[in-house]
C-alpha cells in the first residue's frame, strides 16, 4: 500500500485567520521603518494613545497627527498575537485612507467595524485583541488636551473602570449580555482586572447590576 | 506556502511510524474480528491483543495482566485517579499532586474535589521541580494516592520520579505517574521506578492518536470509569482497539529499542537548539530545568513580543512550534506552568516551545536559529513594549 497516495478528506486549511488578517499581519501597514522615523514622528505627532499591558498580553500605542480636524498620518505599535497586530494595522489603514478620516468619525469607530473590515476574528478573540479603538480614542483626547479644545474631550458616556486597559462600564454591560454573568466569565472575554486588580469590586458590582436588569 | 517542513512540536504529537501504520494495518479489512468473539475471527483478534499485552508489558517490566489499554492518556489518567479515588475511600480522601501537571490531572482532582476529596497542589520550584521535603510533609494518614508527571510537556523537567516512588512506599500511599513525554526518551521500566501505576500514550511515541496505557500494579484496585461488557480487565469496557493497540504496542517497542540512541541524539540538538537561541537572540531566557529535562524539549521566553505571533510567522516559514501565551489557549489563561514556575504573565505570554524528533536534523536546528532570529527582529520593531531581562533572571 503507498501511503503517500491516500487523500486527504479535508479541505486544506493552512490559516487559521482571515486572509485579511493575514495580509495585514505579515505586512502590518503604517508601522515605523526606523528608529529614527519613530523618534521624529513621535515629536511631530498631534496625540498619542497607550492602551493594554504586556501582563495582560496585548498593548498598542497609537500617535496620530491631524490637520483640518481630520487624522491624515497615524503611525502605531502593537504587542500582542495575530489578531492584535492586524486590527491596529488595518484600523490605521481606515482612519488614513481617503485623505484621512474625519476626528467626529474617527470617535465612532467600534471594534465592530474593525472587525468588519477584517472579514472576521474568532469570537474569543473579540473583546481582548481589538483595542485599537480605545488607542485611537486615547491618542484623540490627548490631541484635544494638547490644543485646548477640552469641551470635546469624550469620556465615551462610559466610566473606565479598568485603568490600565480603559475597559469601561459599557465593555462590562456588553459582556453580560452576550451571557458572561459571573467576573470569571466577564474576565475571559475583557480581561478587566488582570492588571489593574483595585477594580474587581467595581466589576463585581457592576455584573450584578448587570445580571439583574437584563436576567431577573 | 514555503516548500520547508520542519516539524518542532513532538510534545504534541508525533506522526505515526511506517512500521506502526505496517503493523496496523491488517487488523481493519482483514482481521477485524471482535476479540470477545468465540469464532476463528474473534480468536484471531484476541491473538493479536495478547501479543501486544504481552510485547507492552515486557518493554515496562510488568506483567500482562498489569496493563490496561485505554483511548489515551488524558482518559488513562482519569481511570487512575478516580479510579484509586474511589476504591479507596474507605482509607481516606486525600490526593497529592503538583502545580506543572497536565489538565487532565487537574481537571480529574478537580471533579474529585467536588466529591468532597482533597487534594494538595504542591509547589515547584523555579526549574520546576518537586521539593521532595514538602511532598513527605504533605502525606497525611488519609491520604491515598499521590499523582506526580515523570517529565512536563510544556518546560521538560524530569521529576525525581524514583525518590517519589520510595517516599509513597514508605508510607504506604499509592503513586501514579503520568509518563506520556517520557514514553520515547527516558526509563519507563514500572520494576526501576517503583511505580504502582503509570499512564503513556501512543500519540507522542509516534503511535497512533486515540491510545493509551495504564500499568496497573498487581494487588492495586481500581474502579472504572467506562462501565459496560467487562473488557480489559473490567477496567475499560468497550471493544477493543485492536488496530490501534497493536500500533500502540509495536510503537513502544520500537521507541524503547531506539531510545539512548536517539535521546543522545536529541540531547545534542536541543543542547545547540538552546545556546544558539540564548546567544543569537538578546532577551531571551530558558524555562525549565537546565539538565534535568526531556532531551527533545526547548522552552524559551522571548521578551517584548507575543507567542501567538511567533508561533504563526514561524509557520509560514515551515517550522512547527507551540507556544504558553493565552492567546492560543481554549480559556485565554497563560501557561499555567510558566505561571507555576514563578513568572509573570509576559514571560508566558512570551514563551515558545520547540520539541524535537526523530526528523529533525543539525541542519533544521540551523535554519530554525536563523528564521527566529528574523522573527523576533521584525516583531520587535512594531512592539511598543521594552522589558529588562534583568528582572527576570538572576544574573
Amino acid at each position: 500500500m503507498n501511503m503517500e497516495n491516500v487523500k486527504l478528506n479535508e479541505r486544506k486549511n493552512e490559516w487559521f485567520y482571515t486572509d485579511v488578517v493575514r495580509d495585514h499581519f505579515f505586512n502590518p501597514r503604517n508601522i515605523f521603518k526606523t528608529n529614527e522615523e519613530a523618534k521624529e514622528f513621535e515629536k511631530a505627532a498631534d496625540g498619542k494613545g497607550i492602551v493594554g499591558s504586556p501582563q495582560c498580553g496585548d498593548m498598542m500605542e497609537m500617535w496620530i497627527k491631524v490637520k483640518d480636524d481630520r487624522i491624515v498620518d497615524c503611525k502605531w505599535r502593537t504587542y500582542g498575537c495575530a489578531s492584535a497586530i492586524a486590527s491596529t494595522s488595518i484600523l490605521s489603514l481606515m482612519l488614513t485612507e481617503d485623505g484621512g478620516m474625519r476626528i467626529d468619525d474617527a470617535l465612532k469607530i467600534k471594534p465592530q467595524d474593525i472587525v468588519k473590515r477584517l472579514l472576521d476574528l474568532p469570537a474569543r478573540k473579540f473583546h481582548c485583541s481589538v483595542l485599537g479603538d480605545k488607542a485611537l480614542r486615547a491618542a484623540i483626547n490627548d490631541y484635544f488636551r494638547r490644543t485646548g479644545q477640552y469641551g470635546r474631550i469624550v469620556a465615551d458616556g462610559a466610566k473606565v473602570i479598568d485603568k490600565v486597559l480603559k475597559i469601561t462600564d459599557k465593555d462590562i454591560e456588553e459582556a453580560v449580555l452576550s451571557g458572561a454573568l459571573t467576573l470569571e466569565d466577564v474576565q475571559k472575554r475583557t480581561k478587566v482586572g488582570t492588571h489593574d486588580r483595585s477594580c474587581i469590586p467595581e466589576v463585581e458590582q457592576l455584573i450584578e447590576f448587570y445580571r439583574k436588569k437584563y436576567f431577573g | 506556502m514555503t516548500t520547508k517542513n520542519i516539524y518542532m512540536d513532538h510534545a504534541s504529537t508525533t506522526p505515526t511510524r511506517k512500521e506502526v501504520v505496517m503493523a496496523m494495518l491488517p487488523y481493519f479489512a482483514n482481521e477485524y474480528g471482535n476479540p470477545g468473539s468465540m469464532h476463528f475471527k474473534g480468536l484471531s483478534a484476541k491473538n493479536a491483543l495478547d501479543v501486544a499485552r504481552g510485547d507492552v508489558a515486557a518493554v515496562i517490566g510488568a506483567s500482562p495482566s498489569e496493563i490496561v489499554f485505554t483511548g489515551s492518556g488524558t482518559e488513562s489518567v482519569n481511570l487512575a485517579i478516580k479510579g484509586i479515588a474511589h476504591a479507596y475511600k474507605q482509607n481516606g480522601r486525600h490526593i497529592i499532586t503538583q502545580k506543572t501537571e497536565h489538565h487532565a490531572v487537574f481537571d480529574s482532582c478537580k471533579a474529585l474535589e467536588k466529591e468532597g476529596f482533597e487534594v494538595t497542589y504542591l509547589n515547584v520550584d523555579r526549574n520546576g521541580l518537586v521539593d521532595l521535603k514538602k511532598l513527605e510533609e504533605a502525606i497525611r494518614p488519609d491520604t491515598i494516592l499521590i499523582t506526580i508527571m515523570y517529565a512536563n510537556n510544556e518546560i521538560g523537567t524530569v521529576q525525581p520520579i524514583k525518590e517519589i516512588a520510595k517516599i509513597a512506599k514508605a508510607r504506604n500511599v499509592l503513586f501514579h505517574t503520568d509518563a506520556c513525554q517520557a514514553g520515547g526518551l527516558l526509563d519507563i521500566n514500572v520494576k526501576n521506578l517503583g511505580v504502582d501505576l503509570l499512564t503513556l500514550n501512543g500519540s507522542k511515541i509516534y503511535g497512533p492518536k486515540g491510545t493509551g496505557m495504564l500499568y496497573v500494579r498487581a494487588g492495586v484496585k481500581l474502579e472504572p470509569v467506562i462501565h459496560g461488557g467487562g473488557q480489559e480487565f473490567g477496567l475499560r469496557s468497550g471493544t477493543e482497539n485492536v488496530a490501534g493497540i497493536v500500533g500502540f504496542a509495536t510503537a513502544l517497542k520500537l521507541a524503547q529499542e531506539e531510545r539512548l540512541e536517539e535521546s543522545k541524539r536529541l540531547t545534542a540538538l536541543r543542547d545547540k537548539l538552546i545556546s544558539g537561541i540564548l546567544e543569537r537572540i538578546p532577551k531571551t531566557f530558558l524555562n525549565g530545568h537546565p539538565t534535568q529535562r526531556l532531551p527533545n524539549n526547548v522552552n524559551v521566553t522571548i521578551l517584548d513580543i507575543e507567542g501567538e505571533a511567533i508561533v504563526l510567522h514561524l509557520s509560514e516559514l515551515g517550522i512547527c512550534a507551540s507556544t504558553g501565551s493565552a492567546c492560543t489557549s481554549k480559556i485565554l489563561e497563560p501557561s499555567h506552568v510558566i505561571r507555576a514556575i514563578g513568572l509573570p504573565y509576559e514571560a508566558a505570554h512570551g514563551s515558545v516551545r520547540l520539541t524535537l524528533g526523530k526528523s529533525n536534523t543539525v541542519a533544521d536546528v540551523e535554519y530554525v536559529l536563523e528564521v527566529l532570529s528574523k522573527v523576533v527582529e521584525r516583531l520587535r520593531k512594531i512592539s511598543p513594549v521594552n522589558l529588562r531581562v534583568e528582572d527576570f533572571v538572576k544574573v
